[in-house]
């Protein structure tokens, strides 16, 4: 018989994991830095220092009002998790317990829960942030207000889903005849036994929202300045395409890493917590 | 079948009204006072009163909101506040440009997607299947505005085959404005078609290891007509549905690539019209394009019933 292999002995095994983990840990990694230390102030301009290539002293560059593009792509990493960990919670908070409520209560409360998710699914993320945007002007915190909405339906429908197939199993009918009750039962059995399907979709949906905060900064409706912004990076560079073309090219990279980071690793989780799926694929 | 749609059917009608009341509820009631939004923070009371006037904003939020519903079903959209023209000619002009960048877009997501994903499906396990797995991650990881750049980067600053955005009209230059749109929808849908090419690969692959395949080739059908006449048409089920939901993003992403290339479209109105505090353009665009959305799945639940029988007989 094969020795049981450990938790961590497969996730070391897993390439996609490995790598999303590592992409991941240097966005952190590079977010927590910028607490304490940047190259330069990345709010400081200096025009005489502006446009200028990878340098020694700069070296990624420096973006037209002097500042330096390393020190931007830190402080936006953090600016990215922020909105990406405060947008999830909001999804996954609100998501998962209406999701809970509909697995718990089936019937109308179900029903009602669920064509709510269907209206929420007809505005997505960009759409309901410019309905907010419009109402009450751009800013970072609509912004992720508008991306937690979004994220709520998504939540709400795979915790509904993933709870609907625990409740059918023996061990709940067992705490039930053990005289559990509802809300028991979803917090000592449902909850515990989704949890590893809610992280999985809690890493896709961070990375949905970083991609989101970036739309929507491009477009001036969310992060605002000074405070740098991976998205506003972009549009400030796209008017500077012929003289600096580079400056367009280290924000996007830094959004498709945080992301692909974030992919893959979704990808290692799911396969490393439900290895029927592993073996499937 | 007819039961099935027009059950369908209703479910449409009711998320259409339930997308309205989000609609109406979050542009009309939460500002509070919507003259006050239109006209800015600075407005005189007087001016704000007499535009609340004439825009109908006294009236009971009821009679509004049918008012409002019954305008949209008879083709009075009201004024733009910005542009002093009627909302539904607007809308009009600009639906000429997104409505055909989102159908080349979705054109380019399936012919890309399909043929990736087919042939990663038929090459599993091996170099051709893990490559292009590893580009679709990179294209679900990258941001569609900022490949939208570095198409313009490379096709309009480098090698200047096409031009940085614009749109010349289609009765100006028909061919000239399709040019203009290739960019564009390219930049929608590449990072679609990464999405699709997994689901795609992954429902082809699924149905490979189903028995009636096995069946088929161990009754001497070549692997090409197995995969053309058995595979695939059992594979589009999840395909068709991703689709669906796909197009959701596509429209979405319109406003954001609109913008890259300086299109005239739906998108950049909407984006212009938040600018100009115009609520009244935005408010029917975004239902245009909710309204759009929610058809769209209905198609496709449709459809999804015409190529599987067991969903209409499953009652779902």
């Amino acid at each position: 018989m094969n020795k049981p292999v450990s938790m961590a002995a497969r996730a070391l095994q897993h390439r996609s994991f490995v790598i999303g983990a590592a992409l991941t840990a240097a966005l952190l990694l590079a977010a927590a830095l910028s607490l304490v230390w940047t190259p330069w102030s990345p709010y400081e301009i200096d025009m005489a220092a502006k446009l200028q290539p990878p340098n020694a002293q700069h070296w990624l560059g420096t973006d037209p009002f002097g500042r330096d593009v390393s020190a931007l792509l830190l402080v936006g990493a953090r600016n990215s998790i922020l909105v990406g960990v405060i947008a999830v919670g909001i999804g996954l908070s609100l998501g998962t317990g209406l999701g809970l409520l509909a697995a718990a209560r089936r019937g109308w409360v179900e029903e009602v829960v669920m064509r709510l998710a269907d209206f929420t699914f007809a505005f997505p993320a960009i759409l309901s942030a410019i309905m907010l945007m419009a109402v009450f002007g751009a800013g970072i915190v609509n912004a992720i207000v508008a991306i937690g909405i979004f994220n709520i339906p998504t939540f709400a429908r795979i915790t509904r889903a993933s709870a609907n197939v625990v409740w059918s199993r023996e061990f709940v009918l067992a705490a039930r005849a053990c005289g559990k009750g509802p809300w028991r039962i979803t917090l000592e059995h449902v909850l515990p036994n989704i949890a590893s399907v809610l992280i999985v979709q809690a890493t896709v949906q961070f990375a949905l929202a970083i991609l989101a905060e970036a739309a929507l900064s491009y477009l001036g409706l969310g992060t605002q300045p000074p405070q740098p912004s991976w998205g506003r990076m972009l549009a400030e560079a796209q008017t500077l395409l012929f003289q600096a073309p580079l400056l367009a090219v280290f924000p996007g990279v830094a959004i498709a890493l945080a992301v692909l980071g974030l992919n893959l690793m979704g990808d290692g989780l799911r396969d490393l917590l439900d290895p029927r799926l592993a073996r499937k694929r | 079948m007819g039961f099935f749609v027009f059950k369908r059917f209703c479910t449409l009608l009711l998320t259409l009204a339930g997308a309205s009341a989000v609609v109406f509820l979050v542009l009309e009631v939460l500002p509070g006072d919507a003259a006050q939004v239109l006209m800015g923070p600075d407005a005189a009371p007087e001016a704000v009163q007499a535009l609340s006037i004439k825009l109908g904003l006294n009236l009971p939020a009821m009679e509004r909101y049918w008012q409002w519903v019954g305008g949209l079903l008879t083709g009075d959209w009201g004024l733009s506040y910005a542009y002093s023209s009627p909302v539904l000619e607007l809308v009009l002009e600009r639906l000429a440009l997104t409505v055909p960048l989102a159908l080349i877009a979705m054109l380019l997501t399936t012919v890309l997607a399909l043929t990736v994903g087919i042939y990663a499906a038929s090459r599993h396990n091996r170099w051709g299947d893990v490559g292009l797995m590893g580009l679709t991650q990179i294209g679900i990881a990258v941001p569609n505005f900022w490949f939208a750049i570095l198409l313009i980067l490379l096709f309009a600053v480098q090698l200047q085959w096409f031009s940085a955005g614009g749109f010349p009209g289609w009765r100006e230059d028909a061919l000239a404005s399709l040019k203009s749109l290739l960019l564009p929808a390219l930049s929608l849908a590449v990072v679609q078609a990464a999405i699709l090419a997994r689901i795609t690969r992954s429902a082809v692959l699924d149905v490979l290891r189903e028995d009636f395949v096995r069946t088929a080739r161990a009754k001497g059908l070549s692997q090409r007509a197995t995969l053309w006449r058995h595979v695939l048409r059992n594979a589009m089920i999840p395909v068709i549905t991703v689709m669906g939901l796909q197009f959701a993003n596509l429209l979405a992403g319109t406003i954001v690539v609109e913008n890259v290339f300086y299109l005239p479209g739906l998108g950049r109105l909407i984006f212009q019209s938040i600018s100009n505090r115009d609520l009244i353009v935005v408010r029917n665009c975004v239902m245009l394009l909710a309204a759009m959305v929610i058809a769209v799945n209905f198609v496709v639940d449709v459809l999804y019933a015409v190529i599987d029988p067991r969903v209409k007989a499953g009652g779902l």
